[in-house]
């Protein structure tokens, strides 16, 4: 007997439908690394040509770059997380990250490996091309999307479908800026209006037939200037979908400023323009595009049902394994689905970081208990099991728990968001990253996710003014800068309260300069200052809406009065009664603030 | 006759098919390095057993001339180590015989719990071993002393890898190395990539032609001696194993390199 050939095979295995990857990028990727390192290749093109193949730089180093891997629609399946499990240990740190874009992102890649990245991803389809650069981004869809009780229909077809028309799209190459579009399932699971492009589907009736199409969302987005985004009209029929997106990119790439970056953006363009202005020519655009497309240009989309089918098990460990945990983490954690006997679970991640065994266990309990055979990244750093049949939660539970992924509040407010801040990033002032998980262990240890009044509230930490983390949209956020006593530096935060991504978007009112080694204090007190003046069956969204819009009664009834009351915890000390003051989150050292060139605009 | 040119035809690993005909010939010595009590349990046939521990509690060459005899190999001997350890310790057993002076040694490509996941043949029979007359004859050529890395370190044409995980590599290393964890060198199922795609791994990093190569992991050489293989088997000509690594480099108070200004632990999941 040889044993060449001999493999192991899975019970159910679930392969991606779609192919992303070019296998030949990963190879003119390594020439063009040694071309730029013996100088034949100038700076500048060298970085324009290394983001549009999704590697990005690392924090004071030319040595390193992040790998952003791009989940289109968010899904991610089995054989993929093992290669990227593989990958991380091989080239990363032994952990990757999940982004608030349905990315996953590996730091602390050497240069030179980027290529071998680039190789073993296109072994399971899966691509990191134009995941950062002045393209169209990763094109996000609703984790929910399909199973949502509240939705019309699903649109990740649709998002894959935009996915794949765009990706390596000559009109996509050299955009102003880059450009992004999120479909979601509902008003509620949102996020349509803080963002290039947002999506969401509706049906209406036609004279008994029932029509297809988007309520459509243009020129929103978070950043140093955040704005929220305009409905184009009330209806836009499935299939002027592509036309709608053609329309808006070309306005875009004419007309969107390609000089100051710090305002290249869509939403600027937008903003200067008026908005009836913007929307005339989106529309007028639709019809030249519509008119002029030489031959009929449509999305691909696929509408084949993905198969439902409960994976068969090899061990089908039977008892009472639930233990006190359960109810817990089920209550935070799990959704019903509109499938009856079905549902989603969330994985709580700290801050988005997952190890490469994890990962790598994680497939397998994909392939064992989703009945759709794949997960999906979610909008808030985290991962989306679906399809999990009721009857097998319990020992879900117990398989998570077996590798540290059962930890409750992912659908809670105990799941703060901090973006990779001063562990990767060279833009960031502060360690966001660090923070969020503090918090989130503060607010585990004191059980808060159980807490039904906080549930729906939101924590999000940037680590700078740009909004990777999108503080601006969170109940709380928070985004890094320096504080200064004398002569003295300490890492301070940027506090805004009442933001929120729903049917009523609106951006947080800033409040406060809340220094870091405070935040968690200042966050238990405004929980606080809310139990004593809360109304009946208020949520700590509603109370903190109310006084942002001066609508409270109670001793706190705006934003002065909340800063007044939190005044006592931002007063710096001295550096002799507390040197701890003085450090960042993961620092021993004195702070200070320390950034280099940021690479979003090249 | 038998020095360079035999030294040539000397595979890195040996492929399990390979082995298997060689143990049904009885021309090779296999060398299993796992602990005697798993040793004990089951083993590859006609193994003999020797613990990396044993062999690091003394490895001076008297030692490892004797542990050598008394299993049985002499200077012709085809020895293959394995174990279950993704290659490492078998590694630096392996590199402990090639600087006795014993040239025809390789790695089994694949761990033992692979070999057995395969249906392979095992069993707890312990061969009867007569003993044999090793000479020696040591290749300091080998080998790397902190002293020599002092000597070389500002060196340019001299390429240090560290072999240990990236985030360690960032915490601290030896000033001047480039960074090349072990697990880069592997594939899920074999203990070291293909040929061709080592190569153009280390091809990318800029690690090849006649270039002195040192590397160094740890603590005792055994992510390092697997390093060493890796380079063996694309046939880069001059390699060395800094066999004591950063344990002692660190405890003689040497100068070590860090990544400085960010925080990457925190973006380990732990």
């Amino acid at each position: 007997m040889t044993v060449s050939g001999i493999k192991q095979s899975h019970q159910n295995s679930s392969k991606p439908k779609i192919n992303w990857a070019r296998i030949e990028e990963a190879e003119d990727f390594a020439n063009t690394v040694k071309l730029f390192r013996q100088g034949k290749y100038d700076e500048d093109s060298f970085r324009r040509y290394r983001l549009q193949h999704g590697a990005y730089g690392t924090r004071m180093t030319s040595d390193y770059a992040m790998v952003r891997i791009k989940l289109p629609a968010g899904e991610i399946y089995p054989n993929q997380l093992e290669k990227i499990s593989q990958l991380s240990e091989q080239f990363s740190i032994g952990s990757a990250h999940f982004s608030t874009r349905e990315n996953i992102q590996l730091h602390w890649v050497i240069l030179e490996d980027v290529s071998e990245i680039l190789r073993g991803l296109a072994e399971v389809g899966l691509t990191s091309r134009e995941a950062c650069g002045n393209s169209v981004r990763n094109v996000m869809c609703s984790p929910l999307s399909g199973v949502c009780p509240d939705e019309q229909f699903d649109s990740t077809p649709y998002a894959l479908a935009t996915a794949r028309f765009f990706l390596r799209n000559p009109m996509a190459q050299n955009l102003p800026r880059k450009f992004k579009f999120n479909f979601t399932c509902c008003e509620n699971h949102g996020m349509v209006r803080m963002v290039d492009v947002g999506l969401i589907p509706q049906t209406r009736d036609l004279s008994g037939i029932i029509q297809k199409g988007f309520r459509i969302f243009l020129g929103g987005g978070l950043g140093n200037k955040s704005f929220v985004g305009y409905q184009l009209e009330e209806f836009t029929p499935e299939e002027d979908l592509l036309y709608t997106s053609i329309a808006v990119m070309r306005i875009f790439d004419r007309l969107g400023d390609r000089k100051n970056m710090a305002r290249n953006r869509m939403r600027y363009l937008v903003n200067d323009m008026g908005w009836e202005k913007f929307q005339n020519l989106v529309l007028k655009e639709r019809a030249v595009v519509r008119a002029t497309q030489s031959v009929v240009t449509h999305l691909d989309v696929d509408h084949t049902p993905t198969e439902i089918k409960k994976p068969i098990r090899i061990s089908d460990e039977s008892g009472n394994l639930i233990s006190d945990g359960y109810a817990r983490w089920l209550k935070n954690n799990a959704l019903k689905q509109k499938q009856s006997e079905y549902y989603s679970v969330f994985l709580t991640l700290e801050a988005g970081d997952i190890t490469s065994s994890q990962l790598t266990a994680l497939a397998t309990i994909v392939r064992e208990f989703s009945s759709e055979g794949h997960a999906r990244a979610g909008f808030v750093q985290n991962i989306a099991l679906r399809y999990i049949h009721e009857d097998d939660l319990p020992r879900l539970y117990s398989r998570l728990l077996a590798i540290g992924l059962a930890k409750s509040g992912a659908l809670t407010m105990a799941a703060p968001i901090g973006c990779s801040g001063t562990t990767s990033c060279n833009l960031a002032l502060t360690n966001s990253h660090r923070l969020a998980k503090e918090i989130q262990r503060k607010f585990l240890d004191l059980k808060l996710d159980q807490d039904d009044d906080l549930r729906d509230s939101s924590i999000k930490i940037s680590g700078c003014p740009n909004s990777c983390a999108q503080h601006g949209i969170a109940t709380i956020g928070f985004f890094g800068g320096g504080g200064r006593v004398g002569r003295e530096m300490y890492p301070n935060y940027q506090m805004s309260l009442g933001g929120r991504s729903d049917g009523e978007t609106m951006l947080g009112a800033t409040c406060h300069r809340i220094p870091a080694k405070r935040v968690i204090p200042v966050i238990l007190k405004i929980i606080e200052l809310f139990k004593k003046n809360k109304k009946s069956d208020d949520t700590l969204k509603d109370w903190i809406h109310r006084i942002v819009n001066g609508k409270e009664d109670s001793e706190v009834k705006s934003i002065l009065d909340m800063r007044k009351a939190l005044d006592p915890l931002t007063i710096p000390p001295t550096k002799e009664d507390d040197p701890d003051f003085f450090t960042d989150y993961g620092s021993d050292s004195s702070y200070h603030t320390k950034t280099g060139k940021g690479e979003c605009a090249a | 006759m038998c020095g360079m040119s035999r030294e040539k035809i000397v595979k890195t690993t040996t492929d399990i098919d390979s082995l298997r005909s060689e143990i049904r010939d009885k021309s090779v010595r296999v060398i299993d390095v796992r602990r005697e009590e798993d040793y004990k349990q089951s083993h590859i046939p006609t193994a003999v057993n020797l613990p990396l521990a044993n062999l690091l509690s003394d490895d001076t060459p008297e030692r490892v001339l004797k542990l050598v005899n008394t299993m049985g190999i002499d200077d012709e001997t085809r020895v293959v180590v394995y174990d279950d350890t993704f290659g490492a310790l078998a590694s630096r057993v392996a590199w402990t015989l090639e600087y006795l002076g014993h040239s025809d040694v390789s790695l089994l490509e694949t761990t033992f719990s692979k070999w057995k996941s395969l249906g392979l043949e095992h069993d707890n029979n312990t061969p009867d071993i007569q003993n044999s007359n090793h000479s020696i004859h040591l290749k300091p050529e080998i080998l790397a002393t902190s002293d020599y890395l002092e000597k070389t370190k500002d060196n340019p044409e001299v390429i240090l890898i560290d072999n240990r995980e990236r985030l360690n590599f960032l915490e601290q290393h030896i000033p001047g190395a480039i960074s090349l964890p072990y697990r880069t060198l592997a594939t899920p199922e074999k203990i070291l990539r293909s040929k061709e795609d080592m190569k153009r791994l280390l091809d990318n990093r800029g690690i090849l032609g006649n270039s002195e190569i040192i590397t160094y992991c740890g603590s005792v050489g055994t992510l390092s001696g697997l390093a060493y293989y890796a380079l063996k088997s694309v046939g880069l000509p001059n390699v060395k194993l800094y066999v004591k690594s950063f344990k002692e480099w660190k405890g003689l108070e040497k100068p070590i390199a860090k990544q400085e200004d960010a925080n990457y632990w925190d973006l380990s999941a732990e």
